[in-house]
């Protein structure tokens, strides 16, 4: 069949469904929204754990007047005694050791002045810094590691040594964010889950009115002898066009959403934020566009078996 | 051209099989009427030569093939060998004359140059060389018939199946579309005719191969026929212009 007669063929049939193609444009469009979000969710996320997983170590608090474990040794005055000397040097070759080389990248005491600084720093604007002391600080090692998920094993080396309050794995604080954001996108594919069944229903429908007011063409095509792919193609394509025109209109809401509202106004006001930027539709649109022609490929081609003759 | 061996066609009631052992054969360039009163099996010989049907038994020959074991991706080439023209004429609404039997050209594949060296002269074969741009109702019935004929055999068919073509019209204008009919054939088409309309059968002096529930109980050349008692009551032109019955919609 020429490509023109087919051109034609396929216009005249979106033209006589206009309602039913416009419907399936606008269901392909909010269901691929919602898709598009959650991987821009999910790309988000990435993009935050690169960031902050560089700057975020493991802690290694020595012991302080006011330990968070019972793990310090009591002193004489039947205190908490602050961790000593030989204690923290003791630390520090551990830290050194062979043994503990392909873990630790880096590490970096910092003592209970440097803390106190630290603590100023961060929380200097605020009335209950000017009642903490350098020596209620703990000091601590900050380790940075090689892999960072293999926290546990600077936890089980240190844990028990002498002199260590605690060991804290810091990533745990950016585990309640990166929470909320798997919370949202999970909400994300959840609705456009049951958006996307709608799209495919409308399809199916949209294609069905659409064979059963062509029953004429169709049926004189069939009696000349025109190929099955030849009678089922325009069809086919109708269905394709409308969630491909769907899919180009979540890639443009999706792609001003990145430019005009997380890098002009988000990542203004959070400088030390990592955000990410429009070039992600790159390959969000793309499969945006795959996804909304595969559905509708399919659940045309199945509709046409059951409701066109061929 | 035709030929059909020991054929019995059962829909739902195995005991009144549409057509039950039908042996014919229609040779190459043969003009055959296939006459019966309704329900006779006329209709079911042409499905199963289109393969829209399967014989329950027997096999259905068309130009050498057996329709029966044809795989379902070579039914279009089979149907590119044969024209159907219908009572009801079936054509597109909102195309005109030269557009309506170009459709049937299209939908195969054929060039532009080509349809528009082809149609032209298919409607002066029927008549309609000058009404090529009308649109189907601004044409009489007779008119209408034409241009499915044009339609049928535009793509030069071995053979043409013509169910009822006359059925709609009136003595005058079916006497044209018979004339039209014989020139095709004359030019080398095999023509099978299922028709109720007797006196047509009688002037002509053709095959006629009659029906009588699912059986042929006579096929003779240059034989008559005489319609009796359940005659089909006709719908009036009207009616039967407006295309696409129920019948299309089992097709």
């Amino acid at each position: 069949m020429k490509l023109s007669f087919m051109l034609s063929e396929i216009a005249s049939g979106l033209r006589r469904n206009l309602s039913m193609v416009v419907s399936v444009i606008l269901v392909t469009f909010v269901s691929l929204t919602f898709v598009g979000s959650a991987a821009l969710l999910q790309s988000q996320v990435g993009k935050m754990k690169g960031y902050w997983y560089d700057k975020v170590q493991v802690a290694i608090y020595l012991c302080s007047p006011n330990p968070e474990t019972a793990n310090c040794a009591v002193g004489g005055d039947g205190k908490y005694a602050a961790a000593t000397a030989e204690q923290t040097k003791g630390i520090e070759e551990v830290l050194n050791s062979a043994e503990l080389k392909p873990y630790v990248e880096s590490f970096q005491y910092e003592s209970q002045e440097d803390a106190y600084k630290n603590f100023q720093e961060q929380f200097g604007n605020r009335s209950m810094a000017d009642s903490v002391k350098p020596e209620q600080l703990p000091a601590s090692f900050r380790v940075k590691l090689v892999d960072p998920e293999k926290y546990d094993v600077i936890n089980e080396r240190f844990s028990s040594l002498p002199g260590v309050d605690t060991v804290v794995d810091q990533r745990q604080y950016l585990n309640t964010v990166f929470g909320i954001i798997n919370t949202a996108s999970l909400v994300a594919v959840i609705i456009a889950a049951v958006m996307l069944v709608c799209a495919v229903l409308l399809v199916a429908t949209t294609i069905r009115l659409s064979a059963f007011t062509r029953r004429r063409e169709t049926g004189i095509m069939r009696l000349v002898g025109a190929s099955k792919a030849v009678i089922q193609t325009p069809f086919v394509l109708e269905g394709v066009i409308a969630s491909a025109i769907g899919a180009i209109l979540a890639s443009g809401v999706l792609w001003a959403v990145l430019q005009f509202v997380v890098q002009d106004r988000l990542a203004q006001q959070n400088l030390n934020m990592a955000f990410i930027d429009p070039s992600e539709m790159l390959w969000v649109a793309p499969g945006l566009l795959i996804v909304g022609v595969l559905l509708a490929w399919g659940s045309s081609l199945l509709t046409l078996r059951r409701y066109l003759k061929v | 051209m035709i030929r059909f061996d020991h054929v019995t066609k059962v829909y739902d009631a195995p005991d009144k099989p549409a057509l039950n052992g039908v042996d014919l054969e229609v040779d190459r360039g043969d003009f055959a009427f296939l006459v019966g009163a309704s329900g006779s099996g006329k209709s079911t010989f042409i499905r199963l030569v289109l393969r829209e049907e399967r014989a329950t038994r027997g096999s259905v020959h068309v130009a050498g093939t057996n329709v029966d074991a044809l795989a379902s991706w070579k039914v279009p080439r089979l149907r590119r060998n044969i024209g159907v023209v219908f009572q009801d004429f079936r054509l597109l609404p909102q195309k005109t004359v030269f557009a309506n039997v170009a459709f049937a050209m299209q939908v195969i594949g054929k060039s532009r140059a080509m349809i528009k060296e082809t149609v032209p002269q298919v409607l002066e074969t029927v008549g309609l060389r000058e009404k090529a741009g009308r649109l189907p109702h601004e044409l009489s019935g007779g008119e209408q018939q034409r241009v499915a004929i044009a339609r049928a055999v535009v793509n030069r068919p071995a053979i043409l199946l013509a169910d009822e073509p006359t059925g709609n019209l009136d003595p005058e204008t079916s006497r044209g579309i018979m004339e039209i009919l014989e020139t095709i054939n004359q030019n080398g088409t095999t023509v099978v005719m299922a028709t109720h309309d007797d006196e047509i059968v009688n002037r002509m002096r053709k095959r006629v191969i009659e029906l009588d529930h699912g059986k042929v109980i006579r096929d003779e050349r240059g034989g008559e026929y005489h319609a009796v008692g359940d005659r089909l009551v006709l719908p009036s032109a009207g009616q039967a212009i407006a295309p696409f019955d129920s019948e299309e919609d089992e097709l």
